[in-house]
């Protein structure tokens, strides 16, 4: 069982979490994308939290454990290694930090683009699908009855 | 222990036939039932949920399948929504409590049942035979198709011959890639059966590939029944309570249920009088509301003096088979599944297990999704390599499911957590599950062979996940039916045998599970229920 209660972070674990999206999800000049850090990205994120909001205070501080402080107080090498290893657990505060993160990251109109993709719900324009190679499904077509009944036949 | 009907409640007035449930058993049922103008009432504990609120109206329609959208209730934790105890499931619940209930949440993959599946104990010598055939249900299945909608190709040797209301849904690249692959190995594949409107059919819009058919279909293209069966069930008399939360049945002198407590949208606790109970609560609400009304005549619980209310619970393990290509394939554009491989759903017993899957071949995610199940799978690394990373997996992803027959196993189970309780103090459930020697074995056979497909794709990065995020089980078998009351819940035709009024419409009374999504099969399930009771309406209770 999980709850669902919503959290409200400090000002210190607002910076940690910032500081840490930024490691997950740098911006790229070669993809022109900002990083999870970028101040809307961020907003949405912590607005966003929701039902993660628990496993996310849980993360943060694991994060200051493993710092044997705060992360905020560590330079760019050493927050660096302190997030990886923290990331590299295989626990559900974890995934729902990811989840945190990326759930806006790749909502962002900004990544849209960068994606190729129109910054817009799906309805009411929808997509355009293509019928595909219907020929294909020839190859199928008069093979023998599959299904089996208490008559005996196929199987 | 169960209350007293005249206790100092409100009481309703008496109804002829009271359904409890809304989705799709309960709708269909409710349907068939109205043309005998019989007063008929349903009482469901969600709401109408508007088209305008689904998730892919907004930005974060990918997000909110992880909130408010989810198929877990224990996630969303919506008022209507109970809690389920399933700590020691590998599997989770899915359900959704509103009107049109789980079909407002799920693919519309519609496949039916195979007619093997109804005789697993004379051909395959395990569990036990259906009472009744395929052949009992082809009618219905066909009436069924006919109100819901279902897009597909007749002709496909896996199944008797019928056909489906609508065309298919495009193969798209996606698809494409699969079949070129599959008839590569020549293996069976064949368009899968799905209630979505490739065309506009009976007054509602044909699909425009929105592509997150799960949690609600903002086109109305996917046939849920409350965009189906209630509008004309409703429309033919049936009157339909929302945030009616049923909390038990109770029984008169003669042990004949007298009607239900409930709580209405205001919270008070009431009593509806009724000649005929229906249970459409799905296959975890309906034990649970049997064990929840227990009485000195009836001690562990209504209907249940088989003991096995909430046993044999069957949730149909699901392991899926990811891989990735070169070109850019559908992604989230369309509706998710495409086709379907049923070459390995009958028996061989040279694989090493008896009965068999489907393999559920489907197009891909959208952005947040592709980016999470990465992460949470491995695939997507954090930091500088992230972007460059997620390019190779976004829109290039093949995924195939691999749909396993479940056998019923009496441990698996339903019973009712001693502590844990809904907003309105009923006792929740709780859920003991393991998956059988029998169905790892066919789980493994389906990812070696999911494997294969993909490999013959051309994917790489392939990895299986043998119990998935978002991906929880079917609710199956708690209430099964059967001729023999000591072994069975309800009689062959959905009648409880020890409460001569109440009938079970929904999954429960499945008695093995097939290797397919169950829709369609509950709904003519209930269809064929219904029309037993239409024919023996002058001795219903003899």
């Amino acid at each position: 069982m999980q709850t669902n209660l919503p959290v409200t972070l400090t000002e210190l674990e607002l910076r940690s979490f910032r500081r840490l999206a930024g490691i997950m999800v740098p911006a790229s000049a070669e993809f022109h994308v900002p990083g999870a850090d970028d101040a809307a990205i961020f907003d949405d994120i912590v607005r966003s939290l929701g039902r993660d909001g628990l496993a996310v205070r849980q993360a943060l501080a694991a994060l200051d454990e493993l710092c044997n402080g705060s992360f905020c107080d560590l330079n760019a090498g050493q927050a660096e290694a302190a997030a990886m290893t923290l990331l590299a657990r295989s626990e559900p505060m974890i995934t729902a930090l990811g989840r945190a993160v990326l759930q806006c990251y790749y909502r962002d109109d900004r990544v849209f683009r960068a994606l190729g993709r129109e910054a817009r719900p799906p309805f009411p324009l929808g997509h355009e699908l293509e019928q595909g190679d219907w020929s294909l499904l020839d190859a199928q077509c008069g093979r023998p009855r599959m299904w089996r009944d208490l008559d005996g036949y196929g199987g | 222990m169960a209350a007293e009907a005249n206790a100092s409640r409100p009481t309703d007035e008496m109804v002829d036939v009271l359904i409890i449930g809304s989705g799709a058993s309960g709708a269909a049922v409710a349907w068939s039932l109205a043309e005998t103008r019989m007063r008929i009432h349903c009482l469901e504990q969600g709401d109408w949920v508007k088209p305008t609120d689904y998730p892919t109206n907004g930005r974060d329609w990918e997000a909110r399948r992880f909130s408010d959208a989810d198929i877990r209730p224990n996630r969303r934790g919506l008022p209507a929504d109970y809690p389920v105890n399933d700590d020691n499931s590998l599997m989770k619940v899915a359900n959704y409590n509103a009107v049109g209930g789980a079909t407002v949440h799920y693919t519309a993959h519609f496949p039916r049942m195979h007619p093997s599946d109804f005789k697993v104990k004379t051909l395959d010598g395990v569990a036990d035979d259906w009472p009744i055939d395929y052949w009992a249900l082809e009618p219905y299945f066909t009436e069924n198709d006919r109100v819901m909608g279902v897009a597909g190709l007749a002709g496909d040797p896996s199944y008797p011959p019928h056909a489906p209301t609508m065309p298919p849904v495009p193969l798209g690249k996606t698809g494409t890639r699969y079949a070129q692959a599959t008839n590569k190995l020549g293996w069976h594949w064949w368009p899968s059966e799905v209630a979505v409107n490739t065309v506009e059919y009976d007054g509602r819009a044909a699909c425009i590939n929105l592509g997150n058919c799960t949690p609600g279909c903002a086109q109305g293209a996917k046939a849920s029944v409350d965009v189906t069966y209630w509008p004309e069930a409703i429309r033919a008399g049936v009157e339909l309570r929302t945030n009616c939360r049923v909390r038990e049945i109770l029984t008169n002198a003669e042990g004949m249920a007298s009607g239900v407590i409930y709580y209405d949208p205001d919270g008070v606790e009431r009593f509806q009088p009724a000649e005929v109970v229906i249970l459409a609560a799905n296959g975890v609400g309906t034990p649970r509301l049997l064990l929840n009304s227990a009485s000195a005549r009836f001690p562990d619980g209504l209907a249940n003096s088989s003991g096995l209310v909430g046993r044999n619970l069957m949730l149909h393990p699901w392991p899926v088979v990811t891989g990735y290509v070169d070109d850019e394939m559908d992604g989230d554009r369309g509706p998710q599944t495409v086709m379907w491989g049923k070459e390995f759903y009958e028996t061989d017993r040279t694989r090493g297990f008896v009965r068999g899957y489907t393999l559920q071949y489907a197009r891909g995610t959208g952005p947040v999704n592709e980016a999470v199940s990465s992460m949470a799978a491995g695939r997507l690394p954090w930091g500088r390599n992230h972007h460059r990373t997620y390019r190779t997996l976004y829109h290039r992803r093949l995924q195939i499911g691999v749909a396993c027959e479940d056998l019923p196993e009496a441990h698996n189970r339903v019973t009712l957590d001693p502590l844990l309780q809904d907003s309105h103090g009923i006792p929740a459930p709780k859920i003991d599950y393991t998956i059988s020697e029998n169905t790892k074995a066919m789980m493994e056979h389906g990812i070696a062979r999911a494997t294969e497909i993909l490999e013959a794709a051309g994917a790489k990065d392939i990895s299986a996940s043998r119990t998935v995020l978002n991906y929880p089980g079917h609710l199956l078998g708690t209430a099964r039916m059967g001729t023999d009351p000591g072994r069975s819940v309800v009689n062959e035709w959905g009648r409880s045998h020890d409460v001569k009024n109440l009938f079970i419409v929904d999954g429960s009374i499945w008695v093995t599970s097939g290797g397919v999504n169950p829709t369609s099969t509950i709904q003519a399930l209930a269809l064929y229920i219904a029309n037993q009771m239409k024919q023996r309406l002058a001795n219903l209770f003899d």
